[in-house]
């Protein structure tokens, strides 16, 4: 394969930048193709319906499509390359083992009978009673496929409550702190709740002057993540969850950060009524460049009614089924549960890897790993700290927010220094999130990065300050040793080019 | 400590850590969490090593049986179907597996241009001019396309056939109490004539049933009420069948796990979503365009972001942040060893096994062939035994259907107990064999099996 070789401007070192790849219907031509799938059969099919448009999609040999998604996973960084530091996103080494062993369910059909999944259903039912543990609540949900869409199921269950309390008319807003994930309020508006924003106070807390002011009795829910996105840990908690349960509303827990809290402290314990949980930031299974993920849903008992159906029942001989699909001739009626977000037991092949870390590590893994984040965000957040601002002064948990606003006024951005970043070889950190600190940088290294990888990524960090100071414009033109320079976004989005056009 | 085997800090580590915050203990960091709420007993057992682990896990899955173990025809939106052997290999390479959401796109360039490719290959397949680059299942994209649709015409009523898959019309119905859409239920024969007040018309072609559908006519009818067509369609299909574009749908939506992608008790999947370029703007979801990087090269980045949460917050056209990116790489994949010909190959091979077996069945006593109309590769077959307990006498003989009664658990209709058979390019003779001798046997014996 073609390699370009290029010097990184501050360590001299040779890296070899794998060359771009040309696009599959570049690479095509009519009459190659495998035989992976052959048939002399014919179709009946009646003429109206037939295609009659062409199908041009590209015609290539199986080493040909080797070769090319080779290549594009090498213009690609990972977990697996190197230190992934994105705040919030918890980019933990996700355990091979995990993968092998969610292969020996792939071959299993969603709607097979009960009678033939009693593995599937043995294993699910099992990891409902272990988040629940983990998180002190007491029933769970699998369905939800995301944190987001867990989200949605949550102020669905929500809004379900309150119409039993004949207050549905009545509760038509959420709240939300201004440090929140943009998804907390899209979630909202999905669920037709109007959105209010709450400050933070000076120490990087729920304002909760503000947030009894926004409280009333037309408010269904305040979502709340904690430790938050500032990777701080709500100092006063219980009473705003105290308030927003004076009120009449609930408090849901936004998961996203659950990495801190494993056998720290248990949402179910500070007041919640329930947290969804992100199995692909806690629990380490892999983002897969985007997706998929998981996000269960664990709730107090007050509000299983409206869980999502179905439940899995386990009988006293050890059987296990559903509550709404066994398999007699009348469906349970629905109760007074919301109904479905997924079939069944939502994305199980990232369930059953995320059930399998759970296994490995045990008690004393898991509360290992809570302290482990800990220290190691403290810990970097030390070496830091001679050259970055720190947004709130108080110890952070398993990740901190740095400010570039200093190297702003000095002539780089946060943009650029995330950027200067991928030239020493580091993934980015978040950036300009949360937005209630200017120039944000979110970092995160999780429990998994060695104290040897950490040093590297602080000494990467301060070179990159001194060098805002000495030349500042040399920061604004990273990156230079990546597979590509800075992209031009703007021209994307104001002439999207959105798929290959065959004519073109 | 060293109870986690994938945290490499050592009791060392740990304490030169914690000199260098300048504390003696973890303890110390934890002040803003009430004291009686620290250090919770979890329950939840003793770690295993990764040999155990990997036992306690096969154990497990012997309880289950797979779908390779005996004749197998349950199908519908998820599908079990032959997968290259290059397809995991290059999907689950780890620079894919473990990458997030490409925020770099400097040093994501292989997510964003594979994403960019899967998009290309699937607008090429239904004839469409956009495809995100991905919603979480067929059933939440089918939600998204009805909230897409009220968004675009302002109205609250969503059409929706009996005909489209149940677990996609539970999700809609329960996606729906969100907003509080009025969401209508009626046959695919009805469709046309309710379009008056609707945002959409939700049609499924090949249904769920496998029946063809006139997609043009509930297209022209919705079109001239002011609604859109939204159609949920199969990848498989669309490349034998005119596809969704041809048709008149303004949004399609579907399961892409048969491009690939193993069916793992329902997920992860991948849910299709595609939309005229007029309708962009309202798209919910991640999209990768083309660009150029500093120095005028070509280059891929996710882009209209203005569309999307973590930009517009409540005024994003959707919530979703996680997607399945990896399962549209899975699909390009695919979709690129098998090219159109292997494409065309493994659908006609559904098609002609479905239509050789549904021969079969007929000519049994008793058996006849219960769809609305020409089927393509699913077909119902009803017996004098009913769905129910033909399914069930058939698991017992180690054959696997799905019955239709599940498919009308919100609204039953009558006459309808039936099995559903799903034929793919891995329904072997034998198979066909196995079904055929199973109900001619079931149907002279009239044979019950009572169900627990």
């Amino acid at each position: 394969m073609t390699v370009r070789t290029h010097v990184i401007p501050d360590s001299g070192a040779k890296t070899p930048v794998p060359a771009l790849e040309p696009l599959l219907f570049e690479l095509a031509r009519p009459g190659r193709n495998g035989r992976h799938v052959r048939t002399s059969e014919t179709a009946e099919i009646p003429d109206e319906f037939k295609r009659k448009a062409p199908l041009r999609l590209p015609e290539l040999t199986e080493p040909q499509v080797v070769r090319h998604y080779t290549h594009l996973a090498q213009l690609n960084y990972s977990v697996d390359t190197g230190m992934y530091p994105l705040g919030s996103c918890t980019m933990k080494y996700n355990p091979k083992v995990n993968d092998r062993v969610a292969g020996l369910f792939a071959d299993v059909h969603p709607r097979q009978s009960y009678r033939t999944t009693q593995g599937v259903l043995a294993l699910a039912y099992e990891l409902e009673q272990m988040l629940a543990k983990i998180t002190g609540m007491d029933f769970v949900s699998l369905q939800p496929q995301a944190g987001a869409q867990s989200e949605f199921t949550a102020l669905l269950v929500f809004k379900a409550y309150h119409a039993k309390r004949g207050e549905a008319k009545q509760r038509k807003r959420i709240i939300v702190p201004d440090s929140a994930h943009g998804t907390n309020p899209a979630s909202a508006a999905m669920c037709g709740y109007e959105v209010t924003t709450v400050k933070s106070d000076a120490r990087g807390n729920v304002d909760l002057d503000a947030l009894k002011g926004a409280l009333g009795p037309d408010v269904a829910g305040f979502m709340l993540t904690n430790p938050n996105t500032l990777g701080l840990f709500e100092e006063r908690v219980r009473e705003v969850c105290d308030a927003v349960h004076a009120a009449g509303a609930l408090v849901y827990g936004d998961g996203a950060n659950m990495n801190a809290l494993l056998g720290i402290a248990r949402p179910g314990d500070l007041g919640f009524d329930c947290v969804h949980i992100n199995v692909h930031k806690t629990f380490s299974t892999p983002h897969g460049a985007g997706g998929p993920g998981a996000g269960p849903l664990c709730v107090k008992a007050h509000l299983r009614p409206f869980l999502p159906k179905p439940w899995i029942i386990r009988e006293a001989d050890g059987l296990y089924h559903y509550d709404t699909a066994r398999e007699d001739r009348a469906p349970a009626p629905q109760g007074d549960s919301i109904g479905t977000i997924k079939q069944r037991l939502g994305n199980f092949g990232v369930l059953a890897r995320a059930y399998t870390y759970m296994k490995t590590l045990g008690e004393e893994g898991l509360v290992e790993t809570g302290r482990d984040a800990i220290l190691s965000a403290n810990y970097l957040l030390a070496l830091l700290r001679p050259a970055y601002d720190v947004a709130f002064e108080r110890p952070p948990m398993h990740e901190f927010v740095l400010s570039a606003l200093k190297q702003k006024k000095q002539g780089a951005s946060a943009l650029d220094i995330s950027k200067a970043l991928l030239d020493e070889g580091f993934h980015s950190p978040t950036v300009y999130f949360p937005l209630i600190v200017p120039e944000a940088m979110m970092i995160e290294p999780t429990e998994t990065e060695p104290t040897e990888t950490l040093d590297a990524f602080a000494a990467a960090m301060l070179r990159i300050a001194e060098r805002v100071k000495t030349d500042p414009a040399a920061v604004r033109d990273a990156p230079r040793s990546t597979p590509l320079r800075r992209l031009d976004e703007v021209g994307a989005a104001r002439k999207p080019v959105l798929r290959y056009k065959i004519d073109a | 400590m060293g109870n986690n085997p994938y945290s490499p800090h050592t009791d060392t580590d740990r304490a030169a850590m914690l000199e260098r915050v300048g504390v003696r203990d973890i303890d110390e960091l934890l002040g803003a969490i009430p004291k009686d709420a620290r250090h919770p007993k979890l329950g939840v057992g003793a770690g295993l090593s990764e040999m155990e682990v990997q036992a306690h896990l096969e154990g497990l899955a012997k309880m289950n049986t797979n779908a390779g173990d005996g004749p197998f025809f349950i199908g519908g939106s998820i599908q079990r179907r032959y997968i290259p052997a290059a397809v995991p290999v290059l999907a689950l390479r780890g620079e894919f597996l473990t990458a997030y959401t490409p925020y770099q796109p400097e040093v994501s360039q292989g997510t964003l241009q594979a994403v960019f490719e899967y998009q290309s290959l699937m607008a090429e397949l239904l004839a469409m001019d956009v495809v995100n680059s991905s919603m979480y299942d067929g059933g939440s994209a089918t939600a998204e396309a009805a909230f897409m649709a009220v968004r675009v015409t302002g109205r609250h009523k969503v059409v929706v056939s009996t005909d489209v898959d149940f677990t996609y019309r539970r999700t809609l119905r329960t996606y729906g109490r969100g907003p509080g859409l009025e969401i209508v239920e009626v046959p695919t024969a009805k469709l046309a004539s309710s379009a008056e007040g609707a945002a959409c018309l939700i049609v499924q072609h090949p249904d769920a049933f496998g029946t063809l559908v006139g997609v043009r006519a509930i297209a022209e009818a919705a079109h001239a009420a002011g609604a859109l067509c939204v159609q949920v369609t199969e990848p498989h299909a669309c490349a034998l069948l005119e596809p969704p574009g041809a048709l008149g749908a303004d949004i399609v939506v579907g399961e892409g796990q048969p491009l690939g992608i193993t069916m793992s008790y329902g997920g992860p999947h991948l849910g299709i979503f595609a939309c005229r370029e007029a309708l962009v703007r309202q798209m919910p979801g991640r999209i990768a365009g083309q660009t150029v990087d500093a120095n005028g090269t070509r280059g891929f980045v996710n882009t209209l972001q203005t569309r999307e949460q973590h930009i517009r917050r409540e005024k994003a056209t959707s919530n979703i942040c996680t997607n399945e990116a990896l399962a549209a790489i899975t699909a390009a994949v695919y979709m690129s060893l098998l090219g159109p010909e292997g494409l065309r190959a493994a659908a006609r091979a559904g098609v002609a096994r479905a239509h050789a077996l549904a021969k079969r069945l007929a000519a049994l006593p008793g058996c006849t062939i219960a769809n609305d109309g020409p089927f393509f590769d699913r077909f119902t077959l009803r017996t004098e035994m009913g769905g129910w307990d033909l399914r069930n006498a058939l698991i017992a003989r180690g054959i696997q259907v799905e019955v239709t009664a599940s498919h009308f658990v919100a609204g039953r209709r009558e006459g309808r107990d039936d099995i559903i058979v799903q034929c793919t390019e891995l329904t072997t003779e034998a198979d066909a064999d196995a079904l055929v001798d199973a109900v001619a046997q079931l149907s002279r014996s009239g044979e019950t099996v009572v169900t627990r």
